[in-house]
């Protein structure tokens, strides 16, 4: 029994330690600054387009459902509300996090993966550079920084979808839905709609690196662990989620 | 023989790696002195490429002490290994040349990254451009790893490795995967290098062939080609040969008594001069 535990539990201990040095590295020189954009444009940029598609889906289908849940108690002018909150409080960081732990992950997981299995690695190593400063760190400052914007540009354009569908299907006038959605959002809702794609993205790019640094076994293990990066991800988006969640509701509660 | 050469250079005392609980490495103790070659053979899985990694500490020994330069490496954190590292030249099995760079900006890397080296940067294209013409791939700064050719790819990590003019060089299989005349001018590039530079030598192979071009020849920096050693005007370099088997050194000493053994394992490896 404790030896099926000894392994989960070192794995746990070797994400801790990677994660402490990943961090302490961003105070510590030599700082790769050209490493930090490229992963900025790849992470952020690239997944733009992404983003922009699910969060406008996203405010579609809730203005679609929402309305007829609220046309029941004749509150249909109330949409903008459900969206504006639903988006910024939940969906929009969820939902591009997973988003970009399905594109990220899995591509940082791949990335360093191979280079764990031909050698790179060791290479850098010996050519003295640290791989955690030189690979994981400008991907995890990348992915913190592109995350929280990502985040915004996806709530913004999932309210614009509920607007499509409140002015097109719904009847509802521009100023109201628009200005029901303002009303509807409070500090609380944007300071935990900021905070969590910044926490989600720290698990994002660690997740990826962990589980490219540990590859063994070839192409078959880069495969292996780019699946495990994005389940290891996506589960911990979901857990830590709840968490903060629970926080702030508590918080606006009292 | 002047003092200096009787520090080794490289110093294993009774080191023994393992990973996950299996031992890579068990009780090996060598030294290697000052430009000496040293060829180490040995089946697949025996912990050669092990071994090499240990002496750059990139492998964490369980026990035992691993010395370069004189200096503990066992007991140094990862950035004070740096500087060591910095005076070893390491070709990496398939050469792990870094993909997104191309092949000016593979051999200016330690150049670049490592502290110690202090390469003036007017003086980094210079060296590079240098380092690629030693190893006669002059025209392909521009280049990317995958545009390259398996024999080509092992001779811009040669570049790499020992563009810094490292006096100790490590090669890990150099010529794995190569066809034979591709070999022969990869260990032909070892046997310049360590000629001309006067470097200590480590080889990893499973081709006899290699240790017997690295025993008996010599490189002739007039001519430019390979020749005959030990005909009194140019002496043999001092090769000792190494046998691994299961993570333990099972043979070492010079070639004519590697190829006098009558061990069933070590024969495997020893194609008898005629």
């Amino acid at each position: 029994m404790l030896d099926l535990l000894k392994e989960p539990v070192l794995a746990v201990q070797e994400f801790f330690l990677l994660t402490g040095r990943a961090f302490r590295n961003i105070v510590r020189k030599p700082h790769y600054s050209a490493d930090i954009f490229l992963q900025a444009d790849t992470i952020g940029v690239g997944s733009l387009p992404l983003v922009v598609l699910v969060g406008l889906f996203s405010g579609v289908v809730m203005a679609l459902q929402m309305s007829r849940a609220l046309n029941q108690y004749g509150q249909v002018e109330k949409t903008g509300t459900l969206v504006a909150i639903t988006l910024v409080r939940e969906l929009g960081p969820v939902l591009t996090a997973i988003m970009m732990a399905g594109r990220n992950s899995s591509g940082i997981a791949s990335e360093l993966g191979s280079m764990k299995v031909t050698e790179q690695i060791d290479a850098m190593r010996a050519l003295g550079t640290d791989p955690v400063q030189k690979l994981v760190t400008p991907r995890l400052e990348a992915t913190c920084f592109m995350l929280p914007l990502l985040t915004v540009i996806a709530d913004f354009v999932g309210m614009f979808g509920g607007w499509i569908i409140a002015i097109g299907f719904l009847h509802i006038q521009s100023r109201q839905y628009w200005s029901s959605a303002w009303r509807a959002l409070e500090w609380n809702d944007v300071t935990q709609g900021l905070i969590k794609p910044l926490v989600f993205a720290v698990i994002i790019s660690l997740i990826g690196c962990f589980y490219g640094l540990r590859t063994t076994g070839g192409t078959q293990g880069v495969g292996r662990s780019t699946t495990q990066a994005v389940v290891a991800a996506v589960v911990l988006i979901f857990i830590v989620d709840v968490l903060i969640t629970k926080i702030f509701v508590s918080q606006g509660a009292s | 023989m002047p003092n200096e050469t009787r520090t080794p250079i490289l110093r294993f005392d009774n080191v023994t790696v393992s990973f996950d609980g299996v031992p890579a490495l068990s009780g090996l103790s060598f030294e290697a002195y000052e430009s000496e070659s040293r060829v180490i053979l040995g089946a697949a899985g025996s912990g050669k490429t092990v071994l090499l990694k240990t002496a750059l500490g990139l492998a964490r020994p369980d026990s035992g002490k691993v010395y370069a330069f004189g200096r503990d490496l066992t007991r140094m954190r990862e950035r004070e290994l740096f500087e060591i590292r910095s005076k070893i030249g390491m070709l990496f099995q398939e050469g792990a040349l870094f993909d997104s760079l191309n092949i000016e900006e593979n051999v200016a890397y330690p150049l670049l990254n490592q502290k110690s080296i202090k390469c003036p940067p007017d003086q980094v294209h210079s060296r590079v451009a240098e380092a690629l013409e030693f190893v006669e791939l002059g025209g392909t700064l521009e280049r990317f790893p995958s545009e390259l050719s398996g024999g080509m790819r092992r001779r811009a990590a040669i570049a790499r490795a020992v563009v810094t003019a490292p006096p100790l060089t490590l090669y890990d299989s150099p010529t794995a995967g190569l066809d034979p005349i591709t070999a022969h001018t990869i260990i032909a590039l070892l046997i310049k290098e360590r000629d001309t530079a006067n470097t200590t030598t480590l080889v990893v192979t499973h081709r006899y062939q290699d240790g017997n071009l690295i025993a008996n020849f010599r490189y002739n920096s007039e001519q430019g080609n390979l020749q005959p050693a030990g005909d009194g005007a140019t002496p043999r370099a001092r090769t000792t040969f190494m046998v691994m088997k299961e993570g333990r050194l099972v043979f070492e000493g010079d070639q004519d008594r590697l190829e006098a053994s009558t061990d069933s394992y070590i024969t495997k490896f020893v194609k008898r001069r005629e």
